[in-house]
């Protein structure tokens, strides 16, 4: 005998196409003209400070940096959907999201160089440290959607990686938790077509990485991730059926990075051409919504302008904030570890000040 | 008062935090509704409810990712992994994210979690279920290791892990969870972490050692006195990471000779370690080279021939016997 004993299909959403057109009417979301210049302006800062901070890193100004221009509207699409309570568990690309949801940039640029300071996120505000390890803040996740369950409270655990993620094994540990235990989490994945060098196309047989949230049980859904207004709306589904307690989402965002894969040598031109790159230059997030608003009489290059000045200015004053920062010493490390240093600990750090140990 | 196993005793520690501190979660592979497969957390979920007490999907990275996602958010998770041979699986979790949470994060978020995870040899368990790998998270900082070697101290170390703000990894010997009974009180009591224990005092050599090994050199020591008419102390150091090299130093000054038995591989584990830190604080107190007792750098040998592979009273005495013929 041989029957069909489940079907599932994977839905790709899109609102506006690289011209600034809106395909689809019935998914534009429902936002009001300040929140669109909003979205805009963040766009534009965001690419703004990819471009500062790639000059800083060549400058040995700042220290670790994933470039994120091409990814801007996932980015602030997806952040904008959530709320301060909400808690993000990010990848070390999603800086963006980290500054929009409260996390100081002047810390980010600390946590660039590697000062730990940089790493002491704020009482307030509900975001992790970027991680290092691919995939392993997936797994985290859960157990921060958890403990909002645990709480009834009506807050939402997001969580970032890129295409390279989805075929780590914690990818499928951390979806299968969140949808056994049906908690608030989404699980948004940038697909931006290179795990570093490896492209999607080696990285996976599967058609699309959205489709592998079926095998956890739980909604996948992939969107045109250059398009501001369909990730909004796709992240806005996703983070509200997740805080009316409907389960986790995961979302694939189609786009791509134009950047090398971090300012510490990669040389993308070593994996793809020119005409993929112009290819996908086409479909730029920020000239497709632009496009949208000053047809809507939303947007100017004056406007722009001003973004731009404004975020000049704000990069200027964090990278003074960063640099006035007290400079790090080795006994901060030590007395760090532990809520108190144990017997050993102190006895290094005695012999690292050349005092007595107690 | 009560007489107790060891996994009675692990019960009842569980079973009281839990009621003490409503942040207190227990969970892992069968830690529910089946209580676990050694029965640790026996009628915890009936007691306090499938909240607090459940099963997680089999899944290791899970379960301890799980965990530093609650403890971020102030819980005070205590993830079970079902047998020690398995933590492989979750080493990115603890080593990588759990044991670094609190310096990643200048001290922001902490781990107050407790890994529990039975272990250890001698009890005809399949491959990769007894290894001690107690060894690796030595080398991993902002980690606590503690092995008990009684019911009684099994339920006043965990309290004390339980109620630690750093990750602990809690490993309970299989071998001694239903050896032997004890008088374990009832009541609320703790055992500081990182303090060893003189569980039986000498003048001729020191025996440093933990977990099932602290039992086996009792024996030895006892043997070795009728045999020789030397007294071994016997040091149950309770905690491996951090070590107590003060109770350790002291005991060396009055016996002047050592050797370190564990029951993991010689090379790069505990045992070197006290080898090291002894060097370091009282080797001119000391008459000869320190020790150590332990089966050889092979795999565990599951089945036929653990018996052998694992270190007896007499291979112990033979140690004791070389140590002071140097």
């Amino acid at each position: 005998m041989s029957k069909t004993v489940a079907e599932h299909s994977v839905s790709y959403v899109q609102v506006l196409d690289e011209n600034g057109k809106v395909t689809n009417k019935d998914l534009v979301p429902d936002l009001k003209d300040e929140q669109l210049r909003e979205l805009m302006s963040r766009m534009v800062f965001t690419r703004i400070l990819d471009q500062r901070a790639i000059k800083l890193t060549r400058q040995g100004r700042l220290g670790f940096y994933a470039p994120v221009a091409g990814q801007e509207a996932s980015m602030i699409g997806s952040e904008f959907a959530t709320t301060k309570e909400d808690f993000i568990v990010p990848g070390y690309r999603d800086l963006p999201q980290c500054v929009y949801h409260g996390y100081p940039l002047e810390k980010l640029f600390l946590y660039s160089r590697g000062h730990q300071e940089g790493g002491r996120v704020p009482e307030d505000v509900n975001v992790m440290m970027p991680q290092i390890i691919i995939g392993a803040q997936i797994v985290q996740t859960p157990g921060i959607a958890l403990a909002f369950k645990l709480r009834g409270e009506k807050r939402v655990a997001v969580t970032y990686t890129g295409d390279g993620g989805t075929s780590q094994g914690d990818f499928y540990e951390g979806m299968n938790f969140a949808g056994a235990m049906q908690l608030p989490a989404v699980f948004f994945v940038q697909n931006n077509q290179y795990a570093i060098s490896v492209p999607r196309e080696k990285q996976t047989a599967a058609e699309t990485l959205a489709q592998k949230a079926i095998a956890a049980g739980i909604r996948g859904v992939q969107v045109d991730g250059m398009d501001i207004l369909g990730v909004y709306t796709v992240m806005h589904e996703a983070v509200e059926r997740a805080r009316n307690g409907e389960g986790p989402t995961m979302i694939e965002a189609v786009t791509f990075r134009y950047g090398p894969h971090t300012m510490s040598g990669d040389d993308p031109t070593r994996y793809r051409t020119k005409e993929t790159e112009s290819t996908w230059e086409k479909r730029d997030p920020l000239i497709r919504f632009r496009t949208y608003l000053e047809e809507k009489g939303l947007w100017s290059q004056e406007e722009e302008e001003k973004v731009i000045e404004q975020a000049k200015d704000t990069i200027t004053e964090a990278l003074k904030k960063a640099d006035s920062a007290a400079k790090m010493k080795l006994t901060d490390l030590i007395d760090v570890m532990f809520e108190e240093p144990t017997i050993e600990l102190k006895r290094q750090r005695a012999e690292i000040t050349g005092e007595g140990a107690n | 008062m009560a007489q107790l196993t060891m996994i009675q005793a692990i019960t009842q520690a569980l079973d009281l935090e839990l009621a003490r501190d409503e942040k207190v979660l227990c969970f892992g592979e069968d830690v529910g509704h089946n209580g676990g497969v050694f029965r640790a957390t026996e009628g915890l979920q009936k007691k306090y409810g499938e909240q607090r007490v459940f099963d997680t999907p089999l899944a290791e990275s899970g379960i301890i990712g799980l965990a530093n996602g609650l403890a971020v958010q102030g819980f005070r998770p205590v993830p079970e992994i079902q047998f020690f041979g398995f933590v492989f699986e979750a080493f990115d979790q603890i080593a990588s994210q759990i044991a670094r949470l609190r310096y990643r994060s200048g001290g922001r978020y902490s781990a107050p979690v407790t890994i529990r995870s039975p272990f250890g040899g001698g009890v005809r368990t399949p491959e990769l279920h007894s290894d001690s790998l107690e060894g690796l998270f030595l080398q991993t900082p902002g980690i606590k290791v503690v092995i008990p070697s009684t019911p009684y101290d099994a339920k006043g170390l965990l309290l004390s892990a339980i109620r630690d703000n750093d990750p602990v990894i809690f490993l309970e010997h299989m071998r001694l969870y239903r050896s032997f009974r004890q008088e374990v009180p009832e009541d609320d009591y703790t055992i500081p972490l990182g303090k060893a224990n003189v569980v039986r005092e000498g003048k001729d050599v020191t025996i440093i050692t933990y977990g099932a090994m602290v039992g086996v050199s009792q024996k030895a020591a006892d043997q070795w006195a009728k045999d020789k008419g030397l007294e071994a102390e016997v040091i149950d150091l309770r905690t491996i990471s951090p070590i107590d090299i003060e109770t350790i130093s002291e005991s060396i000054k009055k016996t002047g000779r050592a050797i370190v038995v564990q029951e993991a591989q010689r090379t790069a584990g505990a045992g070197a370690e006290i080898v090291a830190q002894i060097n370091e604080n009282v080797i001119f107190h000391l008459e000869a080279p320190v020790l150590r007792a332990t089966p050889p750098d092979t795999v565990y040998p599951y089945g036929l021939i653990e018996d052998e592979w694992l270190p007896t009273p007499q291979f112990i005495v033979d140690a004791l016997n070389k140590v002071t013929s140097l």
